[in-house]
């Protein structure tokens, strides 16, 4: 029978093939709770999650203090702008602190690549990676396979193709490291400046020239954000050549497989990234990525909680 | 597996029980008016399929027929125990009014029993809940009492019983393990 062993998640790279079978699979069978009259199962009664948010989140947040409540744990959120943060505090005084009063899980979003495991070695309770700087975003990964699956019935063999800023994007890395363990072939393509080297090293990964490349006969395309927030001025001219050379379009889109399916982990630029057609077209499963988001990070909670201590 | 084993039921006995059982349900409930049968997985869900088999062979027409998974329900996940698989509860209709027959294969320590109630009682109020079992073996540490059983096996809390289903998940023996 699969067990769950890890205290934490903070990257797919760390999980093998049977822990992401084991939570896509919770998270399939939790995915009824949600659409019952009464969304709640008693099963983390008692349990503190803390959400740590040093970056700001809609989604994700949101979605992991559903999932925690569904499963009826109590959730705290703090945001770092409204925190101490602005005092000068340091992020392992901030944990410390918070450890101080006894939570089970910290799920913490924060800008530095590797900042969760900085923490996991300091403190004794469970840490889930919302998103660290341009590392990982597992729970995004995982939400994303699950969708592929809905599709699919499999992830084995599907031609998945990420385009977009690759180099800062923690999404890309949590699929690529993901998909590639599931036997999925990822094909990513950006603009040179957006794509990192050595990422073809990361597993099954070819790096495309053009968009097109990569689109062809895709099984899924998924759209990365331009993250303006991550990158200086130089990486592009401007939105609107962006948008020309690696925006999906209903032209573009034809060089995929037929019902290929279109996903975006959000928040999108519209426009930008993908025409506004395609966002809300026939073979958009963007809103079907937010859904699943909810039984996946309840799918994460509940491993956690029986994981040991490494 | 070094146990020994005693077959307490061959699948004809276990299809004598169900039947039976079939009846008694429907004399007890006069008829299937209302009546909805929830299977405990795995093996309970299994059985519960049976049983609906036999209540429309007796009777005509069709019973619903759900599946509870009782996972997220257990008393003992607050350790730092892996945490059990989940499984999937499929329960397609409201339980509002009806008169649920909840199905398990073995009945033990009634702890299993407990938590398919409350996970029942989350999909709306049920008129009454019943519950079927095809072994009782007694220890119980709950107060809970089967309605209708298949077979009273006296045990010791040492042994083990199991009922086995063949790949169409149909049973074919209840076996007991010292």
């Amino acid at each position: 029978m699969a067990e769950f062993k890890h205290k934490h998640i903070i990257a797919l790279r760390d999980l093998s093939k049977e822990d992401i079978e084991l939570l896509i699979s919770t998270a399939e069978n939790m995915r009824e709770i949600n659409s019952r009259d009464i969304k709640k199962v008693p099963t983390l009664r008692g349990k503190t999650i803390i959400n740590l948010f040093y970056e700001a989140s809609t989604r994700t947040r949101t979605s992991f203090e559903i999932a925690g409540k569904r499963l009826s744990a109590d959730t705290v959120n703090i945001t770092t702008s409204s925190s101490s943060t602005t005092k000068g505090e340091t992020l392992s005084d901030t944990a410390l602190n918070l450890l101080a009063m006894k939570p089970d899980i910290i799920v913490m979003r924060h800008s530095v690549s590797g900042s969760h495991y900085f923490l996991a070695d300091k403190i004794n309770c469970s840490i889930i990676n919302a998103g660290d700087g341009a590392h990982e975003h597992p729970s995004q990964g995982l939400l994303d396979m699950l969708t592929m699956k809905d599709k699919f019935g499999r992830l084995d063999g599907l031609k998945v193709a990420i385009i977009g800023d690759i180099t800062h994007s923690r999404v890309a890395r949590s699929n690529i490291q993901g998909l590639t363990k599931m036997g999925s072939h990822v094909f990513v393509s950006g603009p040179p400046t957006m794509v990192p080297p050595g990422v073809e090293k990361l597993g099954n990964v070819t790096v495309c020239a053009t968009m097109n490349e990569a689109l062809q006969d895709a099984d899924v395309v998924m759209m990365l954000r331009i993250q303006q927030e991550r990158q200086g001025k130089t990486l592009m001219p401007n939105a609107r050549e962006y948008s020309r050379y690696f925006g999906l379009n209903p032209n573009n889109i034809k060089l995929a497989k037929p019902n290929a399916m279109v996903m975006h982990p959000g928040p999108i630029n519209r426009g930008v990234e993908m025409s506004t057609s395609m966002v809300d077209g026939d073979q958009s499963w963007i809103l079907k990525q937010v859904e699943n988001g909810v039984a996946v990070r309840m799918s994460m909670l509940y491993h956690v909680c029986g994981g040991e201590l490494e | 597996m070094a146990a020994e084993q005693t077959v307490l039921m061959d699948g004809a006995g276990i299809k004598r029980a169900l039947t039976r059982i079939a009846h008694e349900i429907l004399e007890r409930n006069k008829g299937v008016s209302d009546i909805v049968l929830i299977g405990i997985r795995s093996g309970g869900a299994f059985l519960a399929d049976g049983i609906a088999r036999q209540i429309s062979v007796i009777e005509g027409g069709d019973v619903p027929v759900g599946a509870v998974d009782i996972t997220l329900y257990r008393d003992d996940c607050s350790g730092h125990l892996p945490h059990h698989p989940v499984g999937k509860t499929d329960i397609p209709f409201s339980l509002e009014a009806k008169k649920v027959i909840l199905v398990d294969d073995v009945l033990y320590t009634g702890r299993t029993i407990r938590a398919a109630m409350d996970a029942l009682m989350d999909f709306g109020r049920p008129q009454s809940i019943q519950l079927a079992v095809l072994v009782d073996r007694g220890h119980r540490e709950l107060p809970i009492r089967a309605d209708f059983v298949g077979r009273n096996v006296p045990t010791s809390q040492k042994e083990n019983v199991q009922v086995v289903f063949d790949q169409a998940n149909e049973p074919i023996e209840v076996i007991l393990e010292k």
